[in-house]
């Protein structure tokens, strides 16, 4: 077998297991997998009146909400991912897979990729429940734009987890890492549009990357799909990739030097 | 199981002595709870950070809310959204004590305790007083936020004073409800598993936005919630002056809560004993 194929093949492995995670632990996925459609639900109901304030870009809420469920099954999915990765960490098998031959980019992209498609369960999930409540369909190219940028928003957060996992070396980190992913996504236009946000969140959403990756999943649901509201998105996710993934990979290639 | 569950004969006491042991257990358990709850980021977590993350969020996304017409005349809305903060921390304390119970069960401590010479209920008395100090401890820091943030208590220190007494009594509510959860699940992911069942409940009462601006079906369910009633008589003395009704009515609330939440754990501690 080539290099590349046995890559190729313990990445495959990896993610599977990654994603078997989901039966052997499910009280700790069920909460990932509903909240996004939770928080879509409620978010409507407790916020739905926010469209009646003047200067606001949609009459429904929940076509302005569901979105911000896309990129929070994301997070919430990259977190868990990390909380894994701690939990091996303590039971010992991950020092088993550093004394292996695999590479230490072969170990990170195994775990980050079982992340990207575990996060089609929330969205799934979310979009099954938004159609019926109502959410207008965001055409073929905003879903498909929408599922790209959540599965590769779940490959950073993942990457975070990762990071937070191979520094504390505990599951005692969960909260920090969800923390981490909650912020980033809800410290952006998340509620309201950017000009109706006050105080410290107009600013903070304003320097928040995740701010552009949400409006570009988002511009399907309230409007139509432009390379204008596109390009920022994929650009802040390649930023924070580049810089995740970086970060992620040293601290693996730190660990058992 | 029978050698780990057998009991130690109970030395012969008076009621008075009885009384005083049985209160050193209780206290002696709910020291250890708190202490396990700062030990462990994941029991501390959704009592102080994510409330607090989400009432930064919902003040700095929503906070023109405060203009619309049907909303009620208040003074920010941070103000307003003290109350449903306060509310949440107390309601996911209690499940956080349904998680650590759970574990405690799942590591075998509770069969020790049940071996022990002292009440069987001690355990679960044990958590909920922790879970109390816990709600004062929410009470206080979200008062603190809200004051360092600009947030006004309109009833001055006797509304305070209402605030953090409900606070530690809904907590201890929502505690029964957590012990109840454990002594069922007996798994700590299971217990886990009801985290987003309190934002379900949370989000269908008036603990985020006033009654009359809520969507339907969620306005006509939050009329009928007993979640509703507690996050009003804890808004209350912040956003006015302190009246009675609404006190009181948070009070019935919080003893709606506590009645179910008493019943089923006495229930699951009775299955809990049958089969140790």
């Amino acid at each position: 077998m080539t290099g590349i194929a046995y890559d190729a093949r313990a990445t495959w492995t990896l993610m599977l297991r990654g994603i078997n995670e989901i039966a052997r632990v499910p009280g700790a996925a069920i909460p990932g997998v509903l909240a996004p459609t939770i928080f879509m639900c409620g978010l409507t109901a407790v916020f739905g009146s926010l469209t009646k304030l003047p200067g606001f870009t949609t009459d429904d809420y929940i076509n302005f909400i569901l979105p911000v469920g896309f990129l929070q099954g994301a997070g919430f999915t990259g977190a868990a991912t990390g909380v894994n990765l701690a939990r091996d960490i303590e039971l010992g098998w991950f020092d088993r897979l550093l004394a292996s031959p695999a590479p230490r980019g072969v170990l990170l992209s195994g775990t980050v990729l079982s992340a990207s498609l575990r996060v089609l369960m929330p969205i799934t999930l979310l979009m099954i429940v938004g159609l019926v409540l109502g959410v207008s369909f965001p055409g073929v190219d905003g879903l498909l734009l929408g599922v790209f940028l959540a599965a590769c928003f779940a490959a950073v957060a993942a990457c975070y987890g990762v990071l937070i996992a191979m520094r504390f070396k505990t599951q005692a980190a969960a909260p920090l890492m969800q923390a981490g992913v909650f912020m980033a996504v809800l410290f952006t236009t998340a509620y309201a549009p950017q000009d109706l946000l006050t105080g410290w969140l107009h600013t903070v959403a304003e320097l928040n990357p995740v701010t552009q990756i949400l409006e570009a999943v988002r511009q399907g649901f309230v409007g139509d799909v432009t390379w204008a509201d596109t390009w920022p998105g994929l650009l802040s996710l390649a930023g924070l990739g580049a810089v995740l993934i970086g970060l992620a990979l040293r601290s693996l290639r730190r660990a058992g030097a | 199981m029978t050698a780990t569950t057998a009991r130690l004969p109970a030395p012969a006491l008076g009621l008075g002595a009885r009384l005083r042991n049985e209160s050193r257990v209780v206290a002696e358990l709910g020291r250890r709870s708190v202490r396990q709850a700062f030990r462990r980021p994941q029991f501390l977590a959704p009592i102080i950070i994510f409330p607090s993350l989400f009432l930064a969020v919902n003040t700095g996304g929503a906070g023109q809310a405060v203009n619309l017409p049907e909303f009620p005349k208040v003074h920010g809305f941070l103000d307003f959204q003290l109350a449903g903060a306060m509310l949440q921390s107390t309601m996911l304390a209690g499940v956080s004590a349904a998680i650590a119970l759970a574990l405690d069960i799942e590591i075998g401590f509770i069969d020790r305790l049940f071996a022990a010479p002292i009440a069987r209920a001690s355990f679960v008395l044990g958590r909920l007083a922790a879970t109390a100090v816990m709600g004062a401890i929410s009470a206080l820091w979200f008062l603190s936020i809200g004051l360092i943030f600009g947030a006004h208590i309109e009833g001055g220190v006797a509304g305070a004073l209402v605030v953090i007494v409900l606070v530690v009594l809904n907590a201890t509510a929502f505690g029964t409800l957590g012990a109840a959860l454990a002594l069922k699940a007996k798994s700590a992911s299971t217990a886990q598993g009801v985290f987003p069942l309190v934002f379900v409940i949370l989000f269908v009462s008036s603990a985020f936005f006033p009654e009359a601006l809520l969507l339907e079906p969620a306005k006509t369910i939050a009329e009928w919630n007993p979640l509703s009633l507690i996050a009003d008589g804890l808004r209350d003395p912040i956003i006015s002056d302190l009246s009675l009704r609404p006190t009181l009515e948070a009070l019935g609330g919080i003893a709606i809560v506590a009645g179910i939440g008493s019943a089923l754990s006495v229930w699951g501690l009775r299955s809990r004993i049958r089969n140790a």
